[in-house]
């Protein structure tokens, strides 16, 4: 968990700045209304991925999404590394038997099918984009890369503040509004098939209806089964995949982090002492 | 180099001092230095997915004496051969004190020494399975050719027999068998 | 340059070596002995933190290139596959990409530094016209290396770009096919992309050279802006400058690693995680956040070929710098309050200009454009050249040395101190 919130800090500085530019703060809101905040494990300068959600977040995602959306950037194998979801090898080898890879060819020269193994990435559900839009209506995106391609852009004066609060959480942020911001009493206008969701980065109507509902997936470890839940679950699972190395990154930014001050403390030092014998 | 007209105002300083500060920060230099170095160096093992493909299998089920499969395995070929009656009793017929390399070459069994029938397969003697890379300097050699009817290297000329030891020639090492096991009653996973 | 070196070899290798090939010596001559003014600020360390940064920029792209392809069918994946599976490559990749960035906030902290104090005058013409070169070429290969991750920005980026090419009448679409290879942006783009890419630092790096020597032929300038007159106004290069050098590049890693371990994706855009689809293109196609200001330049004017020509003279201006600044006094702490008040003015002008090239070119912000442009081109063509015929400049300090120690007498804080360079600028401390 992160030390501090940097959602806290970024709340009071918002509110000391937005006095001031009340205009510009309007323009915030590129597309889609701004996704609403969520404390992620993940979040701040310390924060790491939360295993047990990352594994109910694969639950959500192997139960509810992998039909239409595609995850083929993630092997099995990486299920089981550490910094992720952390299944054991024998949960990870029976997770990828129920998967069909193509293989081949053998020694006729066909393609065959069999059971995915560790070093096998996650099949596409449709064999390209063109059949999925077919079967779909419209390109169901592919998760891999989902949570680092849809991190809406954040307006004056949000954008300053983030780089003091470490905020890189655009992404779960706006899937977890996504998910959660359906408007179920809503009327379309006449014409429009898509559903109402004000945090679509694309206009308001999505292709693809409300996918999570309250207990709709059965979680083991005593989790609310809200869509909330759900939502948050699946946003940090999908946060995970784009970007599997965080928690390695972060203690590798922590100890460059010390070094730096040790040595440029070290380094300060030595010049003033070099420089100590010459008004400058 | 110090002529420049400032009184050198510290010039007495104690020596112990102010090298044991330089020598600090040359030393912490260093070690980042070196720390740095690392993943640049680390980056050209073989990565993640190369690591993950150490595995291949292969499915024996329909072989016949006189056989060969080839199955890549980590990017080189596994020569897989069902033998016929002759070149088992060929390769039986050998003294190991009698061949130039008296090691098997297993890798499960380095101790092992270079029998016909330590080489075989267990679960089907007929067959035996190796790694088809010329211990001389890695060129593929041909099956069912050399003098000695097993393999023969055509780049420098070493002859392999039957069991893939070498007879004759400038390699040192008979072909090395890899780990492998059944895991269905016709299926092989190498590695 | 620094007359004759004091170097003395002292084992017989360095003899045998100094007497075929003096290397040692003329290194020890540059980089050991070489005079620099003790008055030297932070500002002017960002020099050597630039070479720093090119040959951070240089290794890091020699190991990507080893598990990059460069193919419009792999290159995305291939770079997927750096993040996710390379040994440390999120590592290398991410101190490549924030790597960049980072090579241009030094660079206009040391463009601004050498507009502030009047780097580019007389005898430093070729000195600065040589900057601007290397500038130019990091900016083409700061673009063409974006466009080989062949995400969605890459491949827009990469056709907006290429396509101010066609705004030149006759030979425009001709020009546009010959840079493609092809009729739109593709696999042949992409490839003598990655080829200048490969090739074009190690050109900047040539550049860099001629740079160094063309600095140590005329001496550095100072915050004083007056010449080296005398040996006391010289501390030699090592250790002096090395440490404090030295010094400057920790903090400035400091700032590297912060951005790289904890926002690398700050600095991009998340479209450039979607790879490069030809039929669907982004809602905004902005370029990286250092050509923001160009762009906003670009599109200030409704007209296609002025907005690339304008674009194109923002930086063919910095050529003429040398003499469009009438001014005989160097440094701008020196100068009028009306110096330094349309200095700052045009530095917030160009951030401000930085900001709304990430806007689209509709409503006010076009209006807010056209205002920054002729700010931008008036600095260089209308305020430089008059300001220096009218103002009324300070008395300059008989020397260096003159300065340090009337500055040291009134005690007031050394300007070595981490100041930025307005802070040196207060007139107080000149007495």
């Amino acid at each position: 968990m992160a030390l501090f919130s940097s959602r806290m800090i970024k709340r009071v500085l918002v509110a000391a700045l937005v006095a001031i530019v009340p205009a510009t703060a309007a323009l915030a809101a590129g597309g889609g209304k701004a996704p609403r905040e969520q404390d992620w494990s993940f979040a701040g300068f310390f924060g790491t991925y939360d295993t047990a959600q990352l594994q109910r977040g694969f639950q959500i995602y192997s139960e509810n999404c992998s039909a239409c959306h595609a995850l083929s950037r993630v092997a099995f194998r990486n299920l089981m590394e550490p910094g992720g979801p952390e299944f054991s090898e024998a949960e990870v080898r029976a997770i990828a038997a129920n998967y069909f890879i193509e293989d081949g060819p053998d020694s006729f020269g066909d393609m065959f099918e069999r059971p995915g193994r560790l070093s096998d990435r996650f099949p596409p559900p449709f064999p390209n984009q063109e059949a999925a839009v077919a079967a779909m209506g419209a390109y169901p995106p592919d998760f891999s890369l989902l949570a680092k391609a849809r991190a809406p852009t954040r307006g004056f004066p949000n954008f300053v503040f983030d780089i003091f609060t470490g905020y890189a959480e655009n992404g779960p942020d706006y899937i977890y509004s996504l998910l959660t911001g359906y408007d179920a009493d809503h009327v379309n206008p006449e014409g429009e098939l898509g559903h109402y969701n004000p945090y679509f980065v694309n206009g308001e109507y999505i292709a693809m209806a409300q996918p999570l509902w309250d207990g709709m997936h059965v979680y083991q470890d005593g989790s609310p089964e809200t869509i909330s839940q759900y939502s948050k679950d699946v946003s940090a699972f999908m946060m995970w995949a784009a970007e599997p190395h965080l928690n390695a990154r972060k203690e590798m930014g922590f100890r460059v982090m010390a070094f730096l001050l040790i040595f440029g403390s070290l380094v300060y030092m030595t010049k003033r002492r070099v420089w100590s014998t010459v008004e400058h | 180099m110090s002529t420049h007209s400032e009184p050198q105002a510290h010039g007495s300083e104690e020596p112990t001092r102010r090298d044991f500060l330089y020598i600090a920060t040359v030393a912490m230099g260093a070690v980042g230095v070196g720390g740095l170095a690392w993943p640049f160096i680390a980056q050209m093992n073989p990565d993640a997915s190369a690591l993950a493909l150490s595995t291949s299998e292969v499915d024996v089920g329909s072989m016949q004496p006189g056989d060969q499969v080839s199955v890549m395995w980590r990017g080189k070929p596994v020569f897989i051969r069902y033998r016929t009656e002759e070149e088992i009793a060929a390769a039986d017929d050998v003294s190991v004190d009698d061949l130039p390399d008296p090691s098997a070459r297993l890798d499960i069994d380095p101790a092992a020494l270079a029998t016909n029938e330590a080489r075989s397969i267990a679960e089907n003697p007929a067959m035996i399975l190796m790694l088809g890379v010329c211990t001389h300097l890695g060129c593929i050699p041909l099956s069912e050719a050399g003098d000695f009817g097993g393999w023969f290297c055509p780049c420098h000329g070493s002859h392999y027999d039957t069991a893939g030891r070498i007879r004759r020639g400038p390699a040192p090492e008979n072909l090395p068998i890899p780990p492998y096991e059944f895991i269905s009653d016709t299926t092989i996973r190498i590695g | 340059m620094s007359g004759p070196s004091s170097y003395v070899p002292k084992t017989g290798v360095e003899r045998w070596l100094d007497a075929r090939l003096p290397v040692v010596r003329m290194m020890h001559g540059q980089f050991v002995e070489f005079p620099i003014p003790r008055n030297l600020n932070y500002m002017y360390t960002f020099g050597g933190i630039l070479m720093i940064m090119l040959v951070s920029q240089i290794v890091t792209g020699i190991v990507l290139v080893m598990h990059y392809t460069p193919h419009a069918d792999m290159a995305f994946n291939s770079v997927e596959h750096i993040m996710r599976d390379v040994n440390y490559g999120w590592l290398l990749r991410y101190m490549h990409a924030v790597g960049a960035s980072m090579f241009f906030i030094a660079v206009y902290l040391h463009i601004f530094r050498g507009l502030y104090y009047g780097s580019y005058k007389e005898p430093r013409e070729v000195l600065w016209i040589l900057g601007v070169v290397i500038f130019l070429l990091m900016m083409a290969t700061a673009f063409m290396g974006y466009v080989l991750v062949w995400g969605q920005m890459s491949f827009w980026g990469a056709t907006v770009i290429t396509n101010f090419f066609s705004v030149f009448p006759i030979v425009g679409d001709t020009l546009v096919q010959w840079l493609w290879g092809g009729f739109a942006v593709d696999n042949p783009t992409l490839n003598r992309f990655f080829s200048l890419h490969y090739l074009l630092p190690f050109m900047i790096f040539g550049v860099v050279i001629l740079h160094v020597w063309a600095l140590h032929v005329t001496g550095q300038t100072n915050p004083t802006g007056v010449e080296v007159k005398q040996k006391s106004d010289t501390v030699p290069f090592t250790p002096y400058a090395t440490v404090k050098d030295l010094f400057a590049m920790v903090v400035f890693f400091a700032l590297f690693a912060y951005f790289l371990f904890f926002l690398p994706n700050y600095l991009g855009h998340a479209d450039n995680y979607i790879e490069a689809n030809p039929l669907v293109t982004p809602a905004h196609i902005v370029p990286e956040w250092y050509f923001l200001p160009f762009y906003a330049i670009l599109r200030a004017v409704p007209s296609a070929l002025g907005g690339v020509l304008l674009m194109f003279g923002a930086i063919v201006v910095l050529f003429f710098l040398p003499w469009l600044d009438t001014s005989k006094v160097k440094s701008g702490s020196f100068r009028s309050v009306w110096f330094k008040a349309a200095f700052w003015v045009f530095a917030i002008n160009a951030v401000w200009l930085g900001w709304l090239g990430s806007k689209p070119a509709e409503g006010w912000y076009v209006p807010a454009m056209q205002i920054g442009t002729v700010y931008y081109f008036a600095y260089f063509l209308i305020i430089l050249p008059l300001l220096g015929l009218f103002e009324t400049t300070k008395p300059l300090p008989a020397s260096i040395t003159d300065a340090v120690l009337s500055k040291a007498k009134t005690k007031t804080v050394a300007s070595g101190a981490g100041q930025p360079a307005g802070a040196t600028a207060a007139p107080e401390t000149k007495g």
